[in-house]
């Protein structure tokens, strides 16, 4: 966790001036309009399409010096295109990396929101393969924006509603849409819906989407609500056990197979939030055997 | 018993170094030379720099050496290079009028001012294997002709002094340029052959076959191909006027497609229109019917439904670099999303099941 | 040319224009919030905030409206100096600078179109005063509410209406800014 000199090969977080002042003014906008999928002229990214290109363009756009980043993938921070995303920063921006949730200042994601809350001064950036949560109903952009801005989100109900006819309930598990401050149905990224309710917080988040060059943004305290009906309330679903390592009973959780015979032993899906109970002294079921 | 998966970043080098020592392939075998493969892999070194965005025949080689030769992985390492460079300025508009012709042939008609040229063509070699290149073959010479007049006139003006093809409306509006602008639907025709000249060759040659086999048929024929150098112009203000920066060698197709007439016009023919980078003619033919496709609009046709003739699923789909990302991305991990999933589904059964086991009883 | 157009931008761009986003990233995500920036100086009337955010957010690509007061030949020079906006009126701006009476009529400003309500102006409001006190704020951004020495009312409540079209708004005073969104409800103090 070394705070180090950028790459003087390239420019301060990798993206020239010009391309940053242009996802800033996106992204100022995308704040001001919470839950609108703002359009910018997405630059080719030293890595590909559908890796976080979107993201990594929002983080390098809000790094300054001083930001502690931490780079999560599926809530690990040792995923390889973690931390393959986490050493271009140390490169490009020389900045300080960590893992622990509460000591970052900027965290980029993708899949996850993490365990612990976040706090104001935070900012939370999420990495989205398909931003717009009407696509898989209607694939025309030039339909979608339409729907947006008549606010004509009967489709979205009626899909989630013939989920419910047809199999007793909505069967959309992630990706589960939102709308924000009564105005825009958003897509909250691929999270599991466990992770929903968080999306209210007292952190800045902002959503990168860079082959589909979009960018938006949740407020801090911006009301965030998944879409569901009276007679089908919304539920944050997870595995009904507990994390056999540190024991917590409230945490999203990862199932691995463990053998051949297929035993399975869960854990916590954010591997820093389970480090720390662990170091607290927590325990799960197989806490014992942790080699980790 | 249980290890968390860690040392992400060991695997990650371990894997990049495992990856240069099979790039190099066997030692023993001599390497390749940049200028090798600029000279006599140049077509792929056209295809990286039409797709790439980026004229430089050397840096295109460079690109396919360090790519092991996959075209795509190439073009995308020569975009990434490609949005670090800082635009110092626009040329002007090419006059491919004064191309300097290595090859113009025209379908239309049996011969033209300007003559047919077929140039460095596989068109009308036989597809043997040539075992002979297997050994070193030598130095081979052609023959030498006289060269080309320094313009050759286009044979589509020919039709368009009798009014027998549409005319072009003439534009000084700087096009839009996607490579700095999101795109936005609808694109005006200048937007949709800029995504086309850079879209991916296998998805335009696709999209082309597709309007031939009657899936928005336009009847086309190639009124022209040329290939050949074209200086490239810049306005310098400090000295208000232009130099020639330059010469890039260019493919540009013009295709006469009929047309019926419309409410407002008369029978005539129309134009498709194909210009990339290099000697890609395959792309640049591809190019043209897609974009005479694309103008059913504009011309008052009939929208039969055909994909080419979709301006959204065409542009939406034809960056190699976009799709081969997003493809590839599902690689990654999704355990956390297919977790939610595997517990809905796991719930939804015990529902279902449940709901069974009463109905039983 | 005189010695203040060509003076007065960032002695290092890419480091000083990052922390100037970041406090104007938070004052737009938390509405009423005050935020320090520094690193800019351009002519009088020009505050150090605005200039620090002009030189943040503008350049060659953002038609920008100076407003009376702030229309004059050195600013126009420093602008064109250190920024390349193309100085526009105020129906084609994407920002406006200048007091707030004299950047009224805020009817004459981009709003957004139902599909694009992004494409709206930033106003840059100079205030003699910049305090969290007086109007009372609340809406996204703000925990409960929040208050802001705002130069009036009215003019911030019909924009509200217009949402999720409307103009947004940074105010400056010295080396200090603050933000207010289109989202923001705002009550008289």
């Amino acid at each position: 966790m070394t705070a180090m000199q950028h790459d003087p090969a390239y420019n301060f977080a990798y993206l020239d001036e010009q391309t940053k002042r242009m996802i800033r003014r996106a992204l100022l906008k995308a704040l001001a309009i919470p839950g609108y999928q703002v359009p910018f002229a997405s630059r080719e990214m030293p890595m590909p399409y559908g890796w976080g290109t979107g993201g990594v363009q929002v983080t390098a756009a809000c790094l300054t010096p001083e930001d502690r980043l931490k780079v999560i993938d599926q809530g690990a921070d040792d995923t390889t295109n973690a931390v393959s995303i986490r050493k271009f920063f140390e490169r490009t921006a020389g900045v300080e990396t960590t893992e622990h949730t509460t000591e970052s200042t900027i965290i980029q994601t993708r899949h996850r929101i993490p365990e612990a809350p976040l706090t104001e001064g935070q900012i939370l950036v999420y990495q989205v393969p398909i931003p717009e949560p009407l696509r898989f109903l209607e694939p025309r952009e030039t339909e979608t924006r339409k729907m947006h801005a008549l606010e004509e989100y009967g489709l979205m109900y009626v899909k989630l509603y013939e989920d419910i006819a047809h199999n007793g309930a909505i069967s959309t598990a992630y990706a589960y849409p939102v709308k924000v401050e009564g105005r825009y149905v958003m897509d909250p990224s691929p999270i599991p819906k466990f992770d929903n309710p968080r999306l209210e917080s007292a952190a800045i988040q902002l959503f990168g989407a860079g082959r589909e060059q979009r960018i938006y943004a949740v407020p801090p305290h911006t009301q965030v609500v998944s879409l569901d009906f009276e007679d089908h309330p919304f539920e944050a679903s997870k595995a009904d056990h507990d994390c056999d390592l540190c024991g917590c009973g409230t945490s999203y959780l990862d199932e691995v197979i463990v053998d051949d015979a297929g035993g399975r032993m869960f854990v916590c899906s954010d591997t820093d939030f389970c480090a720390g109970r662990r170091a607290e002294g927590h325990s799960g079921r197989l806490s014992g055997e942790d080699a980790a | 018993m249980y290890v968390a998966v860690k040392g992400g970043e060991r695997a990650i080098d371990a894997a990049h170094e495992w990856l240069a020592e099979e790039r190099r392939g066997d030692a023993s075998v001599p390497e390749l030379s940049l200028a090798q493969i600029r000279e006599q892999m140049s077509l792929a070194v056209n295809r990286v720099m039409a797709e790439g965005s980026l004229y430089d025949p050397d840096l295109a080689a460079l690109a396919i050496k360090q790519a092991r030769g996959d075209l795509i992985e190439a073009i995308f390492l020569i975009r990434a290079y490609r949005t670090t460079l800082p635009r110092i300025g626009h040329s002007r508009a090419v006059d491919t009028g004064a191309m300097r012709c290595d090859r113009r042939i025209s379908a239309t008609f049996k011969d033209a001012p300007g003559g047919q040229v077929l140039g460095p063509t596989f068109d009308y070699t036989h597809r043997l294997l040539d075992f002979k290149l297997a050994a070193e073959a030598g130095t081979p010479s052609a023959r030498e002709a006289d060269p080309l007049a320094p313009e050759v006139p286009r044979i589509t003006e020919f039709l368009n002094k009798d009014g027998l093809i549409q005319d072009e409306v003439r534009s000084e509006d700087t096009p839009p340029d996607m490579t700095r602008q999101p795109m936005e639907y609808p694109a005006n025709r200048a937007l949709r052959l800029q995504a086309l000249t850079r879209g991916d060759e296998g998805f335009v040659l696709g999209m082309a076959y597709s309007t031939q086999r009657g899936y928005g048929r336009n009847h086309p024929f190639v009124g022209e191909l040329r290939i050949g150098a074209v200086e490239v112009e810049m306005e310098i203000p400090e000295l208000g006027f232009d130099i020639c920066i330059g010469e890039v060698v260019l493919t540009e197709c013009e295709t006469v497609n009929q047309f019926a007439g419309s409410k407002t016009e008369p029978p005539q023919f129309t134009r498709g229109y194909g210009l990339v980078f290099g000697q890609t003619e395959r792309k640049a033919i591809a190019m043209a019917l897609v974009d005479r496709a694309l103008r059913w609009e504009e011309l008052g046709e009939e929208n039969v439904g055909a994909p080419a003739q979709d301006e959204e699923f065409v542009l939406a789909h034809s960056d190699n670099i976009q799709a081969t990302g997003f493809l590839e991305h599902i690689k990654l991990p999704h355990y956390v999303d297919f977790q939610s999933e595997l517990e809905l589904v796991r719930k939804m059964r015990k529902g279902a099941l449940d709901a069974m086991k009463e109905a039983a009883e | 040319m005189r010695d203040d157009v060509l003076s007065g931008g960032f002695a290092d761009t890419p480091v000083e224009a990052a922390r100037a986003f970041r406090a104007a990233l938070e004052a737009m995500a938390r509405p009423g919030s005050i935020h320090r920036v520094e690193g800019a100086r351009a002519p009088a009337p020009v505050s150090e905030a605005a200039a620090v955010l002009l030189l943040t957010l503008c350049d060659r690509e953002t038609p920008l409206y100076l407003a009376p007061g702030h229309d004059v030949a050195p600013v126009r020079d420093w602008v064109a100096f250190h920024i390349g906006a193309p100085l526009v009126g105020a129906s084609e701006a994407m920002f406006a600078l200048g007091g707030w009476q004299a950047l009224a009529p805020l009817d004459a400003y981009r709003i957004g179109t139902p599909d694009y309500p992004d494409r709206a102006v930033t106003l840059i409001a100079e205030l003699v005063n910049l305090a969290p006190e007086g109007a009372r704020l609340s809406g996204p951004g703000i925990r409960e509410t929040a208050r802001l020495s705002l130069p009036e009312v009215a003019a911030f409540q019909r924009n509200h209406h217009l949402f999720p079209l409307g103009w947004d708004a940074f105010f400056t005073c010295g080396d200090r800014l603050a933000a207010l969104p289109r989202t923001s409800v705002v009550e008289a103090g």
